[in-house]
């Protein structure tokens, strides 16, 4: 029995029908077809729990948090501060004052690059980051080297997606002041070794902030197990609802961390002769926050975590498997991103055919793909392509959306090539 | 249910072939004036950000404001490469002022805005026979989120003639 058969046959049972009856939007038709959503790595679908949660939340509880003496914004900032405590539990942090809410993971790591980078990283500190990196884990490494004069190195990915660990230890060094890196590559699928990163970039007495949006749902994350910094991700590819994000920091970094932007919610007290700050997280929530979003990421953490994630995991990996096996055999088309291990998304490109026009006529079968850079444009660089088809497989997907993902294609490559 | 869903699959298979045609699928696959322009009196790049789609447009206007020379360099998707293709074989010889009304008519093509024969009824009467190949663009119009796709060069060329170096499919 080969290594992938005795994989396949320990897949624990998962019922991917019944996960499928959770989420409203699976059942529709696009341009007359059935829907074939692959493009969760950019946003996932909602299960209707999210969403009820968000429509309670606003038809029986809705209140500005933290604010009112009386019992709709008690009853607002109880299920405000639980989302904080999921939160908390789904990532094992110490504390709820290390949870900071935010709009997304670009704000988590520009919060990041703008307190503690402007504070701590100077004119020839280092900031070590990958060529894999998505925009949001580079354009504020570049804002802040533009204010500091701080540097950037860049850690090499090979041509099959891999990052090398000796690779790391060679870019990291007595200058290094932080090491910042996505847990798993949005286009590649890579899934970088953080753990053995972390000690490097401490070892060198380097902070290291991990790009979690794609990392959080992949598998169950322990920010203490992985021994990071910093760790951001998003709601909305969770499961959840869009305009909520996740900052975890050590307590000890937040509390040296300057605001990152002033208003309400995060004072202590506000005088003219100057302010002082609200205790954390509050510290970093100014203004008023995101409050159905976190509720609606508080269900989406629910439902994720009511999940065998084993088995959700297991049942990814058999639809990139088998994805990876029947987009192989189609002529002309080249698979981008082979790292071993990988998360389930997969980028390809085709002889003859631009990946827009690939997407477009994958739509009319209605099947979604993201086609363009990917927010990753020195990515493509390294890969040498302009852009690339990426089709990314959730606990949702099935084997049969895989099918109709590699017919379209073929009729694709017919229509185009 | 909306407009989009009701349509039925036939339609679409329908719409992709209007927007592959053969022309365009020709144009993408060997562009005609894909090289640099010599002495080139201005040159203009085009920028999809969404797609990161470049197109590079020159040109050699005389005194007299005729275009002696067009090409084009970039790389993108089928639709983008072959609209810079045919543009740059619709305009060599041409006046900057037929150019500029040329694209008004393409654009009216590619958004829906205009049918042939207003865009024909719009266009200097020498310029017009043009549109009937330039119209094979048109099939853009069911697939909103690729007109830009479609425009871009154009947008590069008014650049290129207006003198600024950089056009946008966002502005």
């Amino acid at each position: 029995m080969t290594a992938a058969a005795r994989r396949l046959s320990s897949v624990p049972a998962f019922d991917v029908d019944a996960i499928r009856a959770d989420f409203p939007i699976l059942a529709r038709q696009v341009h007359g077809k059935p829907l074939v959503y692959l493009d969760s790595a950019a946003s996932a679908q909602k299960p209707r729990a999210v969403i009820e949660a968000i429509t309670r939340a606003y038809t029986d509880d809705y209140a500005n948090v933290h604010r009112g003496a009386y019992y709709l914004s008690e009853t607002s900032t109880v299920a405000y501060e639980a989302a904080r405590e999921k939160v908390r539990a789904f990532i094992n942090a110490s504390s709820t004052a290390e949870i900071v809410f935010t709009k997304g993971a670009t704000e988590a790591i520009n919060l990041i690059a703008a307190s503690y980078g402007r504070a701590f990283i100077k004119a020839g500190d280092e900031i070590v980051l990958t060529a894999l990196e998505h925009h949001s884990n580079i354009v504020p490494w570049d804002l802040l080297r533009t204010a500091t004069g701080c540097v950037i190195r860049v850690v090499p990915v090979a041509a099959d997606g891999t990052v090398a660990l000796s690779d790391f230890a060679a870019s990291i060094g007595p200058r290094t002041k932080l090491v910042a890196v996505a847990h798993v590559s949005n286009v590649l699928g890579t899934i970088l070794p953080i753990r053995a990163i972390a000690d490097l970039a401490h070892a060198a007495g380097a902070k290291i902030l991990i790009d979690g949006c794609q990392g959080i749902v992949h598998a169950p994350v322990d920010v203490r197990a992985l021994d990071c910094d910093f760790y951001a991700f998003s709601g909305h590819k969770l499961y959840g609802p869009t305009g909520i994000g996740v900052l975890w920091a050590r307590e000890a970094l937040l509390d040296a961390m300057p605001p990152y932007q002033g208003g309400g919610d995060m004072i202590e007290t506000v005088a003219f002769s100057g302010c002082t700050w609200a205790p954390l997280p509050a510290k970093f929530e100014a203004g008023t926050p995101p409050i159905v979003q976190a509720i609606g990421l508080g269900a989406a953490i629910d439902y994720v975590t009511a999940q065998d994630r084993d088995a959700v995991r297991a049942h990814e990996e058999r639809l990139l498997a088998y994805a990876t096996a029947q987009l192989g055999q189609i002529p002309g088309l080249r698979l981008i991103g082979t790292a071993p291990g990988k998360a389930a998304v997969q980028s390809f490109v085709m002889d003859g055919a631009h990946p827009h026009d690939i997407a477009t006529v994958l739509d009319r079968s209605g099947v979604c793909v993201r086609a363009g850079h990917h927010c990753a444009q020195p990515l493509m660089e390294v890969m040498g392509v302009p852009a690339t088809a990426r089709a990314s497989f959730a606990m949702y997907n099935t084997i049969t959306e895989v099918d109709a993902l590699v017919t379209a294609l073929i009729k694709a490559r017919e229509l185009l090539t | 249910m909306s407009a989009l869903t009701s349509r039925r699959t036939e339609d679409s298979a329908d719409d992709l072939k209007a927007l592959y045609q053969e022309l365009i699928l020709d144009h993408g696959k060997s562009p005609r004036n894909l090289r640099p322009v010599e002495h080139p009196t201005c040159t203009a790049k085009g920028n999809n950000p969404m797609c990161g789609d470049k197109v590079t447009v020159s040109a050699r206007v005389s005194e007299a404001g005729v275009i002696e020379d067009i090409a084009f360099e970039g790389r993108g998707c089928a639709i983008s490469i072959a609209s810079a293709s045919m543009m740059t074989l619709a305009l060599k010889g041409r006046t900057v002022d037929g150019a500029r009304r040329l694209f008004a008519a393409v654009q009216g093509l590619c958004t829906g805005r205009m049918e042939l024969t207003t865009a024909k009824a719009e266009t200097p009467v020498e310029m017009s026979d043009a549109l009937d190949e330039l119209a094979a663009l048109s099939g853009v119009r069911q697939f909103p989120v690729r007109v830009k796709c479609a425009t871009l060069p154009w947008h590069a060329l008014v650049s290129c003639l207006d003198g600024s170096a950089t056009a946008t499919t966002e502005s």
